[in-house]
């Protein structure tokens, strides 16, 4: 297991950097800007491929990433995942629209501003990996560090620490190509951290990492959440991820949001069939919260039986009523307070009942 | 229907005069600037002359054991090394050091030069395809122009001697350098370059860390092929008065002399093939990275 140190020095952390992207577009082909209207107006995605031989990209995308948060942004293959967390560091220039970091819109910034964005602001992991194949995993890792002239004591001091983190311990001079795909991913990664940004662009970064270093990866980054509050985008297609680490998420389809929120959103209110037929196959158990099937107000006056917060998910309070040996259990919010009860029976049909969207309009 | 038969051409007269006017413009130029291009020039005859005074006046085992250890630093192999020294021996052995030191020493020169020169415009080509378009088919000239041709406006410029005879020769041997240097920075990963500028690199610190780097086997390749064609220039430049092993094979040619041109010929291939060699052995080594592992 990797074990998390306190970090320290981080001076990122006192406010934070949000991210807000506003209406979006990006079309790709010869000329954009001749067809940004008419997809304004609502030419499809098909009719401009097959019309005027040009690829959507991304359509009116609005998303609003505080700062300190995961971002997660899920979607199929092709969706545009990549492409828009490429326009939160201007890899890729917009056809229209704004991406605004700390109030500084980045599309506008000229070459050098950008250029201190990219090396203070922003890190990324990258979904090919793309590690400079002719530099060893230390040389990579120091990468970023390097380009803004920091000293090398401190480059390989920071590289070093995380280097160990993700577990690479021992391969400082091997080449990337004498590693798995799995370790280079995370060489990946180590370079994207050493860069301590605020912000953290993650394409995929866990897609290549075997299920038992995907979890230890995922707490990595969720206990370095808990220390350095760094605002990260987190692309994945498996949801199972998006809601173990994502605060927020929001889901493409075609180059567009089709919806966003928390996950418990997504989870219990898909906003269509797309949605519903990844949330089908979710660990329900691990998602769903107390809160949402609880009934209000005490059972049995309160007495004898035991109690768990808001915000525990069903897994959780199941496990607990099994150990006590009790089929019920009361909810108690954050000061103490009980708030509700809720029975074995209930919980257990949350989280073998997957709430289709047609059943659920059905139910409406 | 005669001029079905004969390829309606310009009159006599009128192409005479053209090819007067331009052979006079070019003469009138070279009398008013020749003595400024050659002092522009100065600075190469001096490294040529150099050069070529270190390589014949080193005591010759001096000059063996230090082309043995550039062979040994570019290689790493025995084989190499000690082909090299055994092809230097039989060399000596047959009376041609000095004018085989004479050559190298020239290959040498014209081979810093073309890098000096070639390197630079391979890297603008890289990033302007609007720049390549114009060099491109200046290079196909270059290459398929008869390299006689174009000794004639280089000797009337410079005359007879060293430096016109460098530069017929880099003229000829230039463009595999521009070329590869050209296509090696194109061929470099996009998603490496991505992740280099995703942190921020300048266009120096991206040229420096990632596409010279991972160019360079490529651009070795090009060094490889400049040699390769600068020692096959040796005997056309000796024409125009370039000491070395191409003048025992004009005078071999001019009278006949067939095993004085062999044996000439036979050290010309030998240096040809240990150049070969360790250059190459040194482009294997830059790639040592890419050996894979793992799949
Ligand atoms: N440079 C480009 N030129 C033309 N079309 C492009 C370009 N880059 C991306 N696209 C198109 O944009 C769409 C989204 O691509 P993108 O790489 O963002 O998908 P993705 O969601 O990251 O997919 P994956 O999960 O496979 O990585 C695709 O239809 C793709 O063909
Ligand atoms: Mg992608």
């Amino acid at each position: 297991m990797v074990e998390i140190t306190p970090e320290t020095g981080a001076e990122t952390s006192a406010r934070g950097t949000g991210i807000t992207i506003k209406n979006l577009y990006k079309i790709f082909g010869r000329n954009p800007k001749a067809y940004i209207d008419a997809v304004m107006d609502g030419m499809t995605k098909t009719e401009l491929n097959a019309k005027h031989g040009h690829v959507l990209g991304l359509r009116d995308i609005n998303i609003d990433m505080p700062a300190g948060c995961i971002q997660v942004v899920m979607g199929l293959s092709g969706s545009g995942k990549s492409t828009l967390i490429r326009h939160i560091n201007r890899l890729i220039d917009p056809t229209a629209g704004e991406v605004l970091v700390d109030d500084t819109d980045v599309v506008k910034m000229n070459e050098a501003e950008l250029r201190q964005f990219r090396r203070h602001k922003t890190a990324m992991v990258f979904q090919k990996f793309a590690l400079l194949p002719h530099r060893t995993v230390l040389e990579n890792t120091v990468y970023g560090l390097e380009i803004q002239g920091v000293p090398r004591a401190k480059q390989l001091e920071a590289a070093r620490r995380w280097i160990v983190r993700v577990g690479l311990d021992g391969f400082e001079d091997n080449y990337p190509n004498q590693l798995s795909g799995g370790m280079q991913q995370r060489v990946g990664l180590a370079r994207a951290l050493t860069n301590d940004a605020p912000i953290l662009l993650m394409d995929e970064a866990f897609s290549a990492l075997d299920p038992l270093i995907r979890m230890d990866m995922q707490s990595v980054l969720l206990d370095l959440q808990k220390e350095i509050k760094k605002t990260v985008v987190f692309i994945t297609h498996d949801l199972d991820e998006a809601l173990r680490l994502g605060d927020r998420i929001a889901i493409l389809r075609d180059g567009e949001i089709v919806q966003q929120g928390t996950g418990q959103d997504i989870v219990l209110k898909p906003a269509d069939d797309y949605i519903s037929s990844f949330v089908k196959e979710v660990n329900r158990g691990r998602v769903i919260m107390v809160d949402t099937i609880m009934t209000p107000g005490l059972r049995n006056g309160g007495t004898g039986l035991p109690s768990v917060a808001t915000g525990t998910i069903l897994e959780h309070a199941a496990r607990i009523m099994t150990e006590e040996h009790v089929s019920e259990i009361h909810v108690h919010d954050g000061k103490g307070k009980p708030v509700g009860h809720i029975d074995m029976r209930s919980v257990i049909s949350a989280m073998v009942t997957p709430i289709t969207h047609d059943a659920k309009q059905a139910a409406e | 229907m005669d001029w079905l038969y004969r390829f309606p051409h310009m009159d006599d007269s009128t192409l005479t005069a053209l090819k007067k006017s331009i052979d006079e413009g070019f003469r009138a130029f070279t009398r008013a600037y020749g003595d400024a291009i050659e002092s522009f020039f100065d600075p190469l005859q001096y490294f040529l002359i150099q050069s070529e005074r270190f390589m014949t006046t080193t005591p010759w085992p001096i000059i063996i054991a230090l082309i043995a250890a550039i062979a040994w630093f570019a290689s790493r192999n025995w084989k190499i090394v000690a082909s090299a020294v055994i092809t230097l021996l039989l060399i000596g052995f047959f009376d041609m050091w000095t004018d085989t030191m004479k050559t190298v020493s020239m290959i040498f020169v014209c081979t810093v030069l073309s890098i000096a020169i070639g390197i630079p415009i391979g890297i603008l080509m890289s990033r302007s395809d609007r720049f390549q378009s114009v060099v491109n088919p200046v290079l196909d000239v270059m290459q398929t122009m008869p390299s006689f041709v174009y000794l004639i406006p280089v000797v009337m410029l410079l005359g007879i001697g060293r430096v016109p005879g460098l530069i017929a020769v880099v003229i000829y041997a230039i463009p595999p350098i521009i070329r590869l240097t050209n296509l090696g920075i194109r061929l470099v990963d996009k998603d490496v370059l991505e992740a280099a500028d995703a942190f921020g690199s300048s266009s120096w610190q991206r040229l420096k860390n990632v596409q010279m780097p991972l160019a360079l086997p490529t651009i070795m390749a090009g060094i490889n092929q400049t040699i390769m064609m600068a020692l096959a220039m040796v005997v056309i430049a000796s024409m125009i008065g370039v000491q070395g092993l191409g003048q025992p094979v004009l005078k071999a040619i001019a009278n006949q002399y067939f095993t004085l041109g062999m044996f000439n010929g036979l050290a010309i291939v030998g240096i040809a093939i240990i150049f070969d060699r360790v250059s190459q052995a040194y482009g294997k080594r830059l790639q040592k990275h890419l050996e894979t592992i793992h799949g």
